[in-house]
């Protein structure tokens, strides 16, 4: 973004020379503290950290995401047929996922929705008999095209899973920057405690566990631990977040805080959410998707669109009795 | 429901139907003030009838025991605490039949029975710890610094206990065991994961091959490492060829135990670390591992202590030797059990007293690895004691406006960027 000075062209409502100062702030590294920040500074604490001010922000790794807004892109599956072992589970579903927005996956028991969400980001193929077809396209790019480094796509598309799984062995802290550790990924002291400050603010856990980062996160309570999990997954600002039904384990409060969570990052990252509850479905998401399997055929997508429609004026009636509780 | 109950009045129980209608109570509107805690009730029964029954019957059954047997001289002595046992399960259910019925009596004699086995196991390792500890006291009139100091080297068949010690003894199970623990763990621990992160028809193969080396017979190790090291290459015996005998005979234990602890990892750990993008092993090392590491110790607890009782083995490779060898790539060394077997075998009584102080001495190194072993890796990933939990209480607090003050920090350096960034005005 700041390689080259020919990509800068100045807007018509700001200052060039202030642009230009600014610019240049960016690319020297380190760059000199922002007048403002040094401003608001608050006291060093204990610890010995290094000013933040060394921090090369511009060219760092881990902070490349929080430069560019919002990183939420658009996921498509296309024509996607699964397979374990004989017995095909998906029949050419095909979906566009938009970014930014809330896909609730929604259908009956052993229809395929969570194969599908986990062919998403190939967690799939973890299961020795699992075989597909089809292509799954983020960026332009099929994640399943030969070259593709499986650990590329899911860095880019995080996931959540249905029973909160924080490490056992890791504090709070520690989870919340796992994946830094767990993909290999370079970050100083000072990125690491943005990142931990900035991926539980976005789960809205930061303010109930910021004067006990230390403890186990096995210590939290299972609403907690499920924010956690995804302050966890937000940390590398995936593009792409998955949510594999994140509240059945949770009870109606701790549901009520994920789904607030899930308003506050719509627009930050593209979600997609299966889930039983109806009402959830209702209430979170911006499209709707209907899967069914009938007797002993593969899942298949009957219909999807707007939530509002899906709700209120169904095409199919088999999504109109399944959203109305008629059956499964 | 129109006149409102007075506070001192006990509400009558109502249902729906005295109600106006169908609708719904709110019943701690109607509840009078709490005065007084209500009666507590013990569902338990009381101490004496716990305690009176078991105690009685056994009381019964030793007395019958030891008059059939010592007093009338009608059973042999061998048979008195068998008697005494099932005496003391006749009573016990002819009495607990008085007041119970068919359910409760099979509970009851299901439970003594489970009870009884757990008594037999703590009274037999009692007693061999408590034999040991008696035949070894014997030395302790005469014990010294010098027992831990010496060897045996200049101390002859008839010396006092005073004379010699077990020093070689005590550098050989040391630094055989050592030796057999640096091959066992990696390797162990190594198979182990095999076995459970990569799998497939080859990993059940070598599970079950695992299995089969857990029922080899010691003094095969033992011959196995005599032709296959001391005859080929070392043509002598040495205390290195008795650690690797050892080592063929605590891998298996090491890899099952570690097995089994590495299969009871939930799946989800191992797909939640994958699913953040990390390769395989780097979910082994930070996931998996640090998530089973207490029974990860217990592991090499139990293989530790499978290893360093052998005493064929070193036998066979290692050889006896009454003399101090520190170097366990030349010449024999003897170890514990082995110095103990070969001065309880001696027909003088301090020659035995010492086979017993020895035998004493191996319990209690035994006893030591365990604690250290306990304190270094035993604790449950995720369980922190109640100080270190004050401790990372004190570290949170700490570190908090440290992390708020560089998050605050690049947090402006990144609103700045942003805000100067031309491109950000055509994408948003």
């Amino acid at each position: 973004m700041y390689e080259s000075s020919e990509q800068i062209e100045v807007p018509s409502d700001r200052d060039v020379e202030t642009q230009v100062l600014e610019l240049e702030r960016g690319l020297a590294a380190p760059p000199a503290p922002d007048p403002q920040a040094r401003g608001r500074r608050r006291p060093w604490g204990r610890g010995g950290a290094r000013r933040a001010g060394s921090v090369d922000v511009s060219g760092s790794n881990v902070l490349r995401g929080f430069l560019g807004g919002t990183q939420a892109a658009e996921l498509r599956a296309e024509a996607i047929t699964a397979w374990f072992g004989d017995r095909k589970v998906l029949d050419r579903v095909s979906l566009t996922m938009p970014a930014g927005q809330v896909t609730a996956l929604i259908g009956p028991s052993g229809c395929g929705k969570s194969t599908f969400l986990r062919i998403l980001n190939r967690m799939h193929e973890l299961i020795p008999s699992a075989s597909l077809a089809g292509q799954v396209v983020l960026d332009g790019q099929d994640i399943y095209a030969p070259g593709q480094r499986v650990t590329d796509a899911r860095k880019k598309i995080g996931m959540v899973f249905q029973k909160p799984n924080p490490f056992p062995a890791m504090s709070i802290y520690e989870n919340t920057v796992a994946a830094l550790d767990l993909t290999g990924t370079k970050a100083s002291r000072e990125e690491r405690d943005f990142l931990v400050e900035e991926s539980l603010k976005k789960a809205s856990l930061w303010d109930e566990v910021k004067d006990r980062l230390h403890q186990p996160g096995g210590g939290l309570s299972g609403g907690q631990q499920q924010r956690l999990c995804i302050a966890r997954a937000m940390a590398l600002t995936p593009e792409i977040l998955l949510m594999d039904e994140p509240a059945s384990a949770l009870d109606p409060s701790s549901t009520r805080r994920i789904e607030e969570t899930i308003a506050d990052l719509r627009g930050e990252v593209t979600i997609v959410i299966v889930t039983h509850n109806m009402q959830q479905a209702h209430r979170i998401s911006d499209q709707c998707a209907f899967f069914l399997a009938e007797h002993n055929a593969p899942g298949v997508i009957v219909e999807y669109g707007d939530t509002e429609a899906i709700f209120s004026n169904p095409r199919d009636q088999r999504t109109d009795d399944y959203v109305n509780g008629r059956f499964g | 429901m129109t006149t409102r109950m007075t506070d001192e009045m006990v509400p009558a129980p109502r249902t729906p139907e005295t109600g106006s209608g169908a609708g719904t109570f709110t019943p701690r509107d109607e509840l009078p003030p709490l005065l007084h805690e209500p009666e507590r009730v013990r569902t338990r029964p009381p101490l004496l009838e716990r305690l009176g029954l078991p105690l009685g019957s056994i009381a019964a059954a030793v007395a019958l025991g030891l008059m059939l047997g010592p007093v009338l001289g009608i059973i042999g002595f061998g048979w008195v605490p068998v008697t005494a046992f099932f005496w003391m399960l006749v009573t016990y259910i002819a009495l607990t039949r008085l007041t119970e019925n068919g359910p409760a009596v099979k509970d009851r004699f299901v439970g003594v029975l489970l009870a009884s086995a757990g008594m037999i196991v703590v009274a037999l390792l009692a007693l061999v710890i408590g034999f040991v500890g008696w035949r070894a006291l014997k030395i302790v009139g005469s014990l010294r610094l010098s027992f831990f100091t010496t060897d045996m080297g200049l101390t002859g068949p008839l010396s006092p206990l005073k004379e010699g010690g077990a020093l070689h003894a005590i550098v050989g199970t040391l630094e055989q065991i050592g030796i057999a623990l640096v091959i066992t763990i990696p390797l162990g621990i190594a198979t182990a994961l095999f076995l459970n992160e990569i799998g497939g028809r080859y990993a059940r193969l070598v599970r079950t091959v695992v299995e089969a080396m857990t029922a080899l017979p010691s003094v095969v190790a033992g011959l196995f490492i005599y032709a296959s090291v001391i005859l080929l290459f070392t043509k002598q015996f040495n205390g290195f060829a008795a650690a690797l005998a050892i080592t063929v005979l605590m891998l298996p234990i090491m890899i099952r135990s570690a097995d089994v602890v590495l299969r009871l990892v939930p799946g989800n750990l191992r797909e939640a670390g994958l699913a953040l993008g990390a390769g395989q092993w780097a979910v082994v090392r930070m996931v998996v591992l640090p998530t089973v590491r207490s029974g990860l110790t217990t592991a090499i607890i139990l293989a530790t202590a499978h290893g360093i009782g052998e005493t064929a083995p070193v036998l066979l490779t290692s050889g006896v030797t009454s003399n101090l060898n520190w170097n366990p790539f030349n010449g024999p060394q003897i170890s514990l059990p082995l110095a103990a077997l070969e001065f309880i075998k001696s027909p003088q009584p301090d020659m035995k007293t010492r086979g017993f102080a020895v035998a004493a001495l191996l319990l209690l190194l035994v006893l030591v690895l365990f604690v250290v072993a306990r304190l270094l890796g035993g604790q449950q990933a995720g369980e922190i004691t109640d100080r270190q939990r004050r401790r990372r209480a004190t570290q949170s607090v700490r570190d908090m406006s440290r992390i708020e003050s560089n998050h605050a920090e690049i947090a402006a350096h990144l609103a700045a960027l942003r805000g100067s960034d031309p491109t950000q005005g055509a994408s948003r």
